[in-house]
């Protein structure tokens, strides 16, 4: 569960990404939001970013006969399975230009099913996901094809249950054992600010990997003295959960708190940010703006 | 019991000495946790304690938050095999997973919901061969998904709570349930939360460390006892 920040829409890039990701890799995708027609969203997809391989053919030719003998293996493959394909499948990638969009074909398949929660209730979004999720079932053989449920902004005002609390918590405990018995995923994205503190606790308690999205203000220059690349940076990404399926041992990451940048304006790019070691007389340092300073280490979180 | 198989929590709860009789006969055990620190931990941990090979010990476990398959695996790598308990009928799991109890009055019927629930531990326990009965230990994970299945209704799920803890004065059984602090801490009357607190005899918070995240040290669980002695 992704929790949003009304100041800036950074939830829709991890949305397009999760979405556009699916759809290449195969996957079958139900999209709801609350949006009268959902599909529109589907032309705002990136298209999977062009390969590093496409880079390194354009290395020395005398360089490469120097390469040790694992590498020297990549004369046998044919010159057009080295961009990212292979028998016209792509392979798993997080990154995608934001610049070009999802091909056509991509989008207008029939593994998509939109749903607009404007005006549905929750129990046909309920029977919906239900459905959609029938044709992943979990078994003990092996995955032959797999799903996943993106649903925007899911307590919005123009939703017709978004005063029902408790049902609103009843579906996505429904979806969670749902989407725990079959081959497939599920992201929800909430605006906190639209739930009352104890429900918004009961969401998070609800999520299995819980991350929330912040928008960095512009021109903040206590940030910006703070923080190396400040001027690259639209928001922070916030881990504060992790799933633990079938293991009690939490998963402690390197770091919680993620700089989103938009690379070049057309990439997604998530980069570490360490906090700086905080006083323990002073409280409880969890959460807090300490000082930061971003990593010289780019990573991409998986999604 | 093995002294060097115990941790300063068995000690804190009196299971690091003798697990016959066991030692949270006729008692409830609350455990509390939040979103950033899961007490889940504590669970699994007495659930193993309470199907010690060293024990007769049946424990009935309501789940409204995994499947059975999660604890069947997180328990195998603490060395307890929930697969073989429940074949040898000293494991009941109850999953409550898609329970939802009907809105209303309904929710009152004896068809479904929280009552037949009652009803099905009782007849379980009921069933149990008599010098079983004081050794029965029920465990819920977790209260918050119970009030959830209840459609909110809270009162519901205490009045369900009484029950239960009828259970430890007339068969002697433990009743030890997880629920999550923070969600009653932003209440502006956390009713239901004070209740099950107040029906607590032991109470075991999970929390965050003060300071922050640790990649060996993951929270603090302070222990708080509270006896009523009643002569």
């Amino acid at each position: 569960m992704v929790m949003e920040d009304a100041e800036a829409p950074h939830h829709m890039l991890l949305l397009r990404n999760f979405m556009a990701q699916g759809l290449v890799l195969g996957q079958h995708l139900l999209y709801s939001s609350p949006a009268r027609d959902p599909r529109g969203f589907l032309g705002t997809l990136p298209s999977p970013a062009a390969s590093k391989d496409d880079k390194s053919r354009e290395r020395d030719p005398d360089q490469e006969k120097g390469l040790r003998i694992a590498w020297q293996y990549k004369k046998y493959f044919g010159e057009n399975q080295l961009d990212g394909q292979r028998d016209g499948k792509h392979e798993y990638s997080n990154e995608f230009d934001l610049r070009k969009p999802l091909e056509r074909h991509f989008i207008n398949g029939p593994r998509i099913d939109c749903v607009s929660i404007q005006d549905s209730d929750l129990s046909t979004l309920r029977d919906r996901c239900a459905t959609f999720l029938s044709q992943f079932p979990r078994n003990d053989g092996s995955i032959s094809c797999a799903g996943r449920i993106a649903i925007q902004s899911f307590c919005a005002p123009q939703c017709a249950y978004s005063n029902m609390e408790w049902d609103m918590l009843s579906f996505i405990r429904s979806l969670k054992s749902m989407v725990r018995s079959s081959n497939s995923v599920a992201i929800v994205t909430f605006p906190p600010s639209l739930l009352s503190p104890s429900f918004c606790k009961r969401w998070q308690h609800m999520a299995d990997t819980l991350l929330s999205v912040k928008a960095i203000q512009d021109e903040d220059k206590e940030l910006a003295q703070l923080l190396t690349g400040y001027q690259d940076m639209v928001g922070f990404l916030n881990v504060h959960k992790v799933a633990r399926i079938n293991t009690q041992v939490p998963v402690i990451l390197e770091a919680t708190t993620f700089s989103i940048k938009l690379q070049k304006r057309r990439y997604l790019v998530l980069e570490c940010l360490n906090q700086a070691p905080v006083d323990g007389s002073s409280g409880t340092s969890y959460g807090t703006s300490g000082g930061c300073s971003s990593s010289s280490k780019t990573g991409n979180l998986d999604f | 019991m093995n002294q060097r198989s115990s941790n300063l929590l068995d000690e804190a709860l009196g299971l690091d000495q003798v697990i016959e009789p066991w030692p949270l006969r006729g008692r409830v055990v609350a455990i509390e946790d939040q979103v950033e620190t899961s007490g889940s931990f504590v669970l699994h941990h007495l659930l193993k304690r309470s199907l010690s090979p060293n024990s007769s010990n049946v424990t009935i476990f309501i789940a409204f938050s995994q499947p059975f398959s999660h604890y069947d695996r997180i328990l195998r790598k603490l060395g307890c095999n929930l697969v073989s308990q429940r074949d040898n009928s000293r494991f009941f799991f109850f999953d409550m997973l898609k329970l939802q109890c009907p809105d209303g009055d309904e929710g009152i019927t004896p068809e479904g919901g929280l009552i037949a629930l009652y009803g099905k531990i009782h007849k379980t326990i009921s069933a149990l061969p008599e010098i079983s009965w004081k050794n029965v230990s029920i465990i819920i994970d977790d209260l918050s998904l119970m009030e959830v299945a209840a459609n909110g209704s809270s009162d519901y799920v205490l009045d369900f709570l009484h029950y239960c803890r009828t259970l430890t004065s007339e068969f002697d059984c433990s009743l030890i349930t997880l629920n999550h602090e923070d969600i009653y801490s932003s209440e502006d009357r956390p009713t239901f939360f004070i209740q099950m607190e107040y029906l607590a005899d032991i109470l075991i918070k999970a929390e965050p460390l003060a300071t922050g995240l640790a990649t060996d040290v993951h929270g603090q669980v302070p222990k708080c006892y509270s006896c009523f002695i009643v002569g």
